[in-house]
């Protein structure tokens, strides 16, 4: 049986992780290599880590620095960030991502996604969608680290995604964010509903009732978080023992043990 | 010195970082002449099984790799597609012959019986099938590895199939016949468990 993934997300601008709220003010939690390792060596399901400056300053991915992360990570990993070409995620890809997560390219080149899933298999390729709600209760897709409206709304375009050839959509509220309030349920389960790939439900979780909530009331087949993770003592292995035992399927961290 | 088969098939990046973080010396090995000095073999791959045949053949490694494993007992690891090509025959992209080093065929996985979506990409448990094989080796009965396939090894003789995993059917995850073995899961990417297993290949004896 395929298991429920807790995810780290890391994000990445310049130097260092940060983490912000609501896609801002943006807190240093130190440096990148140490983070892989330590998450590598409590034995996580999957990173995502996020170069949250490549896009807005028009930069390609840092392939050098993804290839030193990727020395220290024996988990699937994920690297996204500045995306725009074929070529971008054939170098990410040697440089030892497992699959790359494309975000604002996907607005003004949908191509690109096909290509990604045509040329390397769309098991590779994440579609990223950062959601905001208006006061009104609709939904509003947003590019460039939420700071670029776009013109479509979440459901759709995540469908679209998927008929593209995207293997996996991660979902986050730009609103919910760092706030650690807990995610979006109303955006995750819609977008849930609406697609057959995997959903990855990312922004606001403060605890892990939050994720719990995600994967049995939205149906996320992935929880992804950050804050819970960098300020809190929570931690992804106490989050998949209270999955665990709430029904969840999650899988068990190694104990080296006889059959 | 630990060979991996660099046939152009995929990245071999996480296969070598993995042994590499074991204390081994692994060697991206490009010409199949040179596995004649190899200790052990790694053949990982991802990708379809018509198009690895074709870089095995043309960059002469059939040959090569039976005869290290065959006549020199030597082990062999194939990982994912790598652990596929092991078998007789494929089907993914035509019939195409395998190494034939484990009797049996590839097959998709709804030709099993899967009415899941496919790929299979994840976490997810395997079990073992018999007897205790070293390669398994301290690994819990139920743990989970990282898959990401679209077809498996169907082994001739059940006695070559070590654990299987369920995904809509249930289906091979590890084989072992000889000096041969083979995961369908990545155990470069399956965290603890999957560097376990690859320490376990670097100590294990042919039987």
């Amino acid at each position: 049986m395929l298991k429920v993934r807790i995810i780290p997300t890391l994000l990445w601008k310049k130097v260092g992780l940060v983490k912000g709220v609501a896609f801002d003010s943006w807190r240093r939690v130190g440096p990148v290599a140490p983070a892989v390792k330590v998450y590598n060596t409590r034995d996580v399901d999957e990173l995502i880590l996020v170069d949250i400056t490549a896009t807005q300053e028009r930069t390609v991915p840092d392939y050098e620095s993804v290839h030193d992360f990727a020395d220290d990570c024996f988990v699937p990993f994920t690297v996204g960030g500045g995306i725009s070409a074929v070529e971008h995620i054939q170098s990410l890809l040697r440089a030892g991502a497992d699959k790359i997560s494309i975000n604002s390219a996907a607005y003004t080149t949908p191509g690109l996604i096909e290509e990604a899933a045509k040329r390397f298999g769309a098991q590779c390729v994440v579609a990223s969608i950062d959601a905001r709600r208006f006061a009104d209760g609709s939904y509003r897709c947003f590019s460039h680290s939420g700071s670029v409206a776009t013109d479509v709304e979440p459901v759709g375009w995540a469908r679209e995604l998927e008929s593209r050839g995207a293997g996996e959509i991660l979902v986050t509220s730009i609103d919910r964010d760092g706030t650690m309030l807990g995610y979006d349920l109303a955006l995750i389960e819609a977008v849930a509903q609406s697609v057959n790939v995997p959903v990855i439900a990312s922004g606001g979780a403060g605890n892990y009732e939050d994720m719990r909530r995600a994967v049995q009331e939205a149906g996320a087949s992935a929880v992804a978080a950050a804050s819970i993770f960098h300020f809190t003592q929570q931690t992804p292995a106490e989050a998949k023992r209270y999955l665990a035992a709430a029904g969840v399927a999650t899988r068990t961290n190694f104990v080296a043990g006889a059959r | 010195m630990i060979a991996i088969i660099d046939s152009g098939i995929c990245n071999l990046g996480s296969v070598r970082r993995a042994l590499a973080a074991l204390g081994a010396e692994p060697v991206i090995v490009t010409q199949a002449q040179l596995l004649g000095r190899a200790e052990r073999m790694i053949l990982p791959g991802v990708g379809g099984f018509s198009q690895g045949m074709t870089h095995l053949r043309d960059g002469g490694w059939i040959d090569t790799i039976r005869r290290e494993v065959l006549g020199h007992n030597k082990p062999l690891l194939g990982i994912c597609l790598g652990m596929q090509l092991l078998a007789t025959i494929g089907t993914e992209g035509g019939e195409t012959a395998g190494l034939d080093l484990i009797r049996g065929d590839v097959v998709r996985l709804n030709e099993l019986g899967c009415d899941a979506r496919i790929p299979h990409v994840g976490w997810n448990d395997i079990r073992r099938s018999g007897n205790d094989n070293p390669l398994l080796e301290s690994i819990p009965d139920g743990n989970d590895f990282y898959f990401v396939h679209s077809y498996a090894l169907r082994p001739k003789d059940p006695a070559h199939e070590i654990a299987h995993a369920t995904y809509g059917a249930r289906f091979t995850a590890v084989v072992a016949c000889g000096s041969v073995w083979g995961t369908q899961f990545h155990p470069e990417k399956s965290s603890k468990a999957g560097l376990t297993l690859l320490k376990n290949f670097l100590e294990l004896n042919p039987c």
